[in-house]
């Protein structure tokens, strides 16, 4: 029983990482799409995944709203807070313009210097609503609104009060632009390009897929540590397991060699007890991946968002049969090399 | 009908190393028993009768001299072919029964049809033995449902159920009251005389060793007497 919950946990920590990471993606590029732009123009030198400053002349967006088949450009600052989180400045007119506006569940747009909006996930994780007060940026705000989440950011302010409070008065993060018709989003990227030097200028299209585990840094070796930490994991406990059930079972060993039971045969039946453990641990695993994600969604849903990953159980499952019988190997070998009258003298 | 002897033992040595101490159990075992005897085998501890056992069962192999056991010599074996031997040339019964715990009275039997890869269904003279061994009806408990000489007789049926040459039996009523040795040394004498087994019994009871139709007695490693 402790193996299958071991083989369980082993299986719910690849599951969850990798749900983790597909989830946040996702979320990711659920909010870049609810912008509703069809161009994103980066800083100069800018990551496409990383948080930058504001290094953008403003200015610029007014250059932008006169170039050819561009109906609309909006700027924003971005500007991190503690962990993966951020906060995000805009003109909310002419954000709402460009992407059909913000949904609110409670409240509305802010009116004072003082207030913001949050999406539904940061409001229940740190239970805010219209009106509650809540400390950012080493200042009181209160929440003007609590929207819809899918839409830029998990907390909007006015842009101007953003650039204020970090020093990037005239400075932007980011540009998203509209243009008039979906069949001229190329020939505008292509003339930006060619007028924006070293600009990184992406179609919504391609910011999307370039929002990726292999293109955000660092992710993919971390979600290999996290396997491979949950193959050592799962290799040791069943190593354990399988090590003090031939321990234990030293006397049957030897009954069935006494009655002429092979090294193989002796195998054999370790190696399918390991295949059921596994078998049991992975499907122990899954169900523990529902708890996972139900705890985060309810804990931290606006820090982490967690997939089901369906395609990721046969694999995870595999990973854990792998290091299973890998596990029982060294424990198999001793139970084959076992003197059959030692073994039946074993009490 | 093979009137050779289906058990002859000569010159057999057993030297066994405990530490750096050679320690003789077998010196020199000259012993011949006959297709269909029910022979006993008799001597305090130490006397060398569980080593002669391990060797007929081919559980361990000898030092020196010869065994042959239905014509087969088992000095000339490797340990692969004593582990094809254990499958269907011997049978063993134990002291301590030695059933799997955590299987059924039927499937002790079945397994040691499955490992001699045999079918595993029950032929009419199978199951003629088990109504005599008088377990027909206990065959879906675990060991652990079953008196003494229930499992004792469950491991008489698991140790004939591939029809062995010989029957080889270290002091099986060991562990067993008065009443239930009766019955399970009844089971053997039955066993010899209605189906011929072969049946080579080690006990230090002479009572008990007198169910059989011979008694050979060991000391220091020798029999001494037969």
């Amino acid at each position: 029983m402790l193996s299958i919950v071991a083989i369980g946990l082993e299986v719910t920590m690849m599951l969850t990482i990798v749900g983790l990471s597909q989830g946040m993606i996702a979320d990711s590029q659920q909010r870049a799409r609810g912008v509703g732009a069809d161009i994103y123009i980066r800083p100069l030198g800018s990551n496409i995944m990383s948080l930058s400053t504001a290094s953008i002349n403003e200015r610029l967006v007014a250059w932008l709203e006169k170039q050819p088949h561009v109906t609309l450009a909006v700027g924003s600052v971005v500007q991190p807070l503690q962990g993966i989180s951020s906060v995000t400045g805009i003109d909310f007119d002419k954000f709402n313009r460009m992407s059909g506006g913000f949904r609110y569940r409670e409240g509305g747009p802010p009116r004072a210097a003082n207030e913001i909006i949050v999406d539904r996930y940061y409001a229940r994780q740190n239970n805010l609503h219209a009106g509650s007060m809540t400390k950012l940026l080493n200042r009181e705000w209160r929440v003007s609104g609590v929207f819809e989440d899918g839409k830029l950011a998990r907390v909007v302010l006015p842009l101007r009060i953003l650039q204020e409070l970090t020093s990037n008065t005239g400075k932007l993060s980011q540009i998203y632009v509209k243009v008039d018709n979906s069949s001229n989003v190329r020939p505008v990227i292509d003339d930006l390009k060619s007028k924006l030097a070293g600009y990184p200028i992406y179609s919504m299209e391609e910011l999307l897929s370039l929002i990726s585990v292999n293109n955000t840094p660092g992710l993919s070796a971390f979600i290999g540590v996290i396997i491979g930490l949950s193959i050592v994991v799962g290799f040791l406990v069943v190593f354990l397991s399988m090590y003090t059930a031939v321990l234990e079972r030293t006397r049957e060993i030897g009954i069935l060699k006494a009655l002429g039971a092979t090294p193989v045969f002796i195998i054999g039946i370790l190696l399918r007890e390991t295949f059921l453990l596994a078998v049991f641990g992975s499907l122990v695993g899954i169900g523990f991946s529902y708890v996972t994600r139900w705890l985060i969604m309810t804990l931290v849903p606006a820090s982490l968002s967690q997939y089901i990953v369906p395609d990721w159980w046969p694999i995870a499952g595999a990973i854990a049969l792998a290091g299973a019988l890998l596990g029982s190997a060294y424990p198999g070998w001793r139970a084959a090399r076992q003197d059959p009258i030692e073994a039946l003298s074993y009490e | 009908m093979n009137s050779r002897p289906i058990i002859e033992v000569r010159d057999l040595r057993k030297i066994y190393r405990v530490g750096e101490v050679d320690v003789h159990a077998l010196r020199g075992v000259q012993l011949s028993v006959e297709r269909g005897e029910f022979l006993s085998v008799v001597g305090p501890s130490g006397s060398g009768k569980s080593t002669l056992f391990h060797i007929l069962g081919g559980l361990t192999p000898a030092t020196s001299g010869e065994v042959v056991i239905d014509g087969r010599d088992l000095s000339k074996i490797s340990d692969a072919e004593r582990t094809a031997m254990r499958k269907r040339l011997v049978g063993f019964v134990f002291q301590k029964y030695n059933l799997l715990p955590t299987l059924s009275a039927a499937d002790n039997i079945r397994i040691a049809r499955h490992i001699a890869g045999r079918d595993q269904a029950e032929d009419p003279k199978f199951r003629e033995i088990l109504e005599l061994l008088g377990i027909g009806h206990r065959l879906d408990h675990k060991p652990r449902a079953l008196s003494g000489g229930e499992q004792q007789r469950v491991a008489i049926a698991r140790a004939i159920v591939n029809g062995p040459a010989i029957l080889l039996a270290d002091e099986p009523t060991g562990n067993l009251d008065s009443r239930n040795s009766e019955a399970v040394l009844s089971v053997l004498r039955d066993l010899n005389e209605r189906l011929g087994q072969t049946i080579l019994m080690i006990t230090h009871d002479a009572h008990v060793a007198s169910y059989g139709h011979r008694t050979v007695h060991m000391l220091d490693g020798q029999v001494v007497s037969a």
